[in-house]
């Protein structure tokens, strides 16, 4: 390692302050007015109306009911996902028998165009396609998804050892077969950290995809806050801080069995 | 039918997975649990052709051609992308404002009170549980209900969605940061700590040149993410692409949303590539 620091840093470091400045200037952020006096003061008022957080018994049973609606959003896209993404993932690593370049190209594509359109513009989407309500939410996060893991899945695939499968097939096995026994028992346990590293994401995701309609926390969220009712919000949120770590508990644990 | 193999002196034994028991067991386990969770989230596909859906999304869709390129909208739309790509790097600069202290507030490498033999001070560790649970809270709640706060206190506009991913973001980069600078390799700074040097001079010899391209690379990532999530930002408001979308969207106006679809396209692939490109030249 070289001592010092070299030109090419420095001209990095120049021009991401460049770039900063700039982006500041553009939005005009009134940055000294942020942390000024009157406006702290504003913002603690305003946070001081979320407390206590609403607990009467009717609600809860809602916030509960809307919770595990998020929560079953979260688990089925991820499954959903991880299916779709490993059918594409196969043909987009080129490898099991897809020889076509064709394909290979197809499945890329189809995968950068999954991932690259938000899961919040797939809920506007879906909501016109399936109607108001947590299938639409559903199928929103599974797109997205599908195409996040879809491109982990071949990286994975790319990076195993082709040796059990080849061997597998030099000895007369048909290509499922070989996949099955010979490449799948290498990438699946990177398939499922990544799988549960996306959950990790979704139940994020799933639990703000109400505002465009799409079902959970979210729509609760946007509910309250619009009618004014900041204490019910609160409870919304910490629901949603409460699943959130949870979730986050619950896969550390599964990587951790998984070994 | 099973497979069989055939076996050099001449009987063929029937080859059977060892595992298939439990695998069958987990599966159908799997199935019983998926059952609640379909009603819950009330899976039903059917819905997708329904012919009401099928006719909105229908006349939706095929107003996605032509997309919109009146040179009126594809002045908004340039200075939305502007705003969306401005919003993203200031949101991650103010993360790192706030995630650089309370990282190296983690990183117990530098903690001066566990020098040589004895616990260590009591006042450091908790201080250090206490910057845990507020980089947890920060980024347990999702940016955008974050930014939903915040466009009622400082209004509609950009700064609301700036600050949101500053606060969601330093808590995701402040954790990183100290589990960075914790995996990195503590020796250096622990005997410039021990031969008396002070925890800045520590840092700076003895952590950061072990860690600092891991710590960029990560930033250059993250930096990417807050350029994905600043264009749905304006979806409650807070500016940027995202803004226009949900309007077009409302209005059903499918040219402008194509337009605006093909925008995301481009800058998402983009900022992609840029970010991979730059992170492999630090690798």
């Amino acid at each position: 390692m070289k001592a010092g620091v070299s030109v090419g840093g420095l001209l990095a470091a120049g021009l991401v302050l460049v770039a900063v400045a700039g982006s500041f200037a553009y939005l005009e952020l009134p940055l000294a007015g942020l942390f000024s006096g009157r406006v702290a003061g504003e913002a603690a008022g305003f946070a001081g109306r979320f407390f206590p957080p609403d607990l009467e018994p009717d609600f809860l049973a809602r916030v509960g009911q809307a919770a595990l609606e998020t929560l079953a959003i979260s688990l089925l896209s991820t499954l959903l996902a991880a299916l779709a993404g490993a059918a594409l993932a196969l043909p987009a690593a080129g490898r099991e028998g897809s020889k076509g370049c064709g394909a290979r190209a197809v499945a890329r594509f189809v995968l950068n165009l999954l991932r690259s359109i938000p899961e919040l513009v797939w809920a506007t989407l879906m909501v016109l396609a399936a109607g108001l309500g947590p299938f639409a939410g559903t199928l929103a996060l599974a797109l997205h998804t599908t195409g996040v893991l879809g491109r982990l899945f071949a990286e994975a695939l790319e990076n195993a050892p082709p040796g059990p499968a080849e061997a597998l097939a030099g000895s007369g096995a048909p290509a499922l077969v070989a996949f099955l026994y010979g490449t799948l028992p290498l990438v699946a346990p990177q398939w499922l950290s990544y799988a549960l590293y996306r959950w990790e994401m979704n139940i994020r995701m799933a639990a703000i995809l109400g505002f465009v309609g799409a079902g959970g926390l979210g729509a609760l969220l946007y509910y309250s806050l619009s009618l004014f009712q900041e204490t019910r919000a609160g409870t919304v949120i910490l629901a949603m801080l409460a699943m959130t770590i949870a979730v986050d508990a619950a896969s550390a644990w599964l990587r951790r069995m998984q070994g | 039918m099973s497979p069989e193999l055939a076996v050099a002196d001449g009987t063929r034994r029937v080859l059977r997975d060892p595992a298939a028991l439990p695998r069958l067991g987990w599966t159908l386990v799997a199935v019983l649990l998926l059952w609640p969770l379909l009603q819950l989230a009330r899976f039903r596909p059917a819905e997708l052709f329904d012919p009401a859906n099928l006719a909105a999304m229908g006349q939706f869709l095929s107003g996605f051609l032509p997309p919109e390129t009146s040179p009126d909208f594809l002045t908004l739309l340039g200075r939305a992308t502007v705003e969306t790509l401005a919003m993203a790097t200031a949101g991650v600069a103010l993360a790192v404002l706030l995630a650089v202290p309370l990282g190296l507030l983690l990183t117990r490498s530098l903690s001066v009170a566990s020098l040589g033999p004895g616990r260590g001070g009591c006042f450091g560790a908790g201080l250090r549980i206490l910057a845990r649970g507020l980089l947890a809270v920060l980024r347990g709640v999702p940016e955008l209900v974050w930014a939903l706060l915040f466009v009622r206190v400082f209004g509609l506009g950009a700064a609301a969605g700036v600050l949101a991913l500053g606060i969601t973001y330093g808590g995701m980069l402040g954790k990183v940061y100290g589990e960075i600078l914790e995996s990195a390799d503590a020796l250096p700074a622990r005997s410039l700590l021990e031969a008396g040097s002070g925890r800045l001079a520590a840092l700076c010899y003895g952590l950061l040149p072990n860690a600092a391209r891991e710590l960029v690379s990560y930033t250059v990532y993250r930096w990417e993410c807050a350029l994905r999530a600043s264009v749905v930002m304006g979806f409650v408001g807070a500016g940027g692409l995202g803004q226009l979308m949900d309007q077009s969207m409302k209005m059903l106006n499918g040219g402008e949303a194509a337009s605006i679809l093909v925008t995301f396209l481009v800058l998402v692939l983009a900022a992609d590539g840029l970010s991979e490109k730059l992170r492999r030249r630090m690798a």
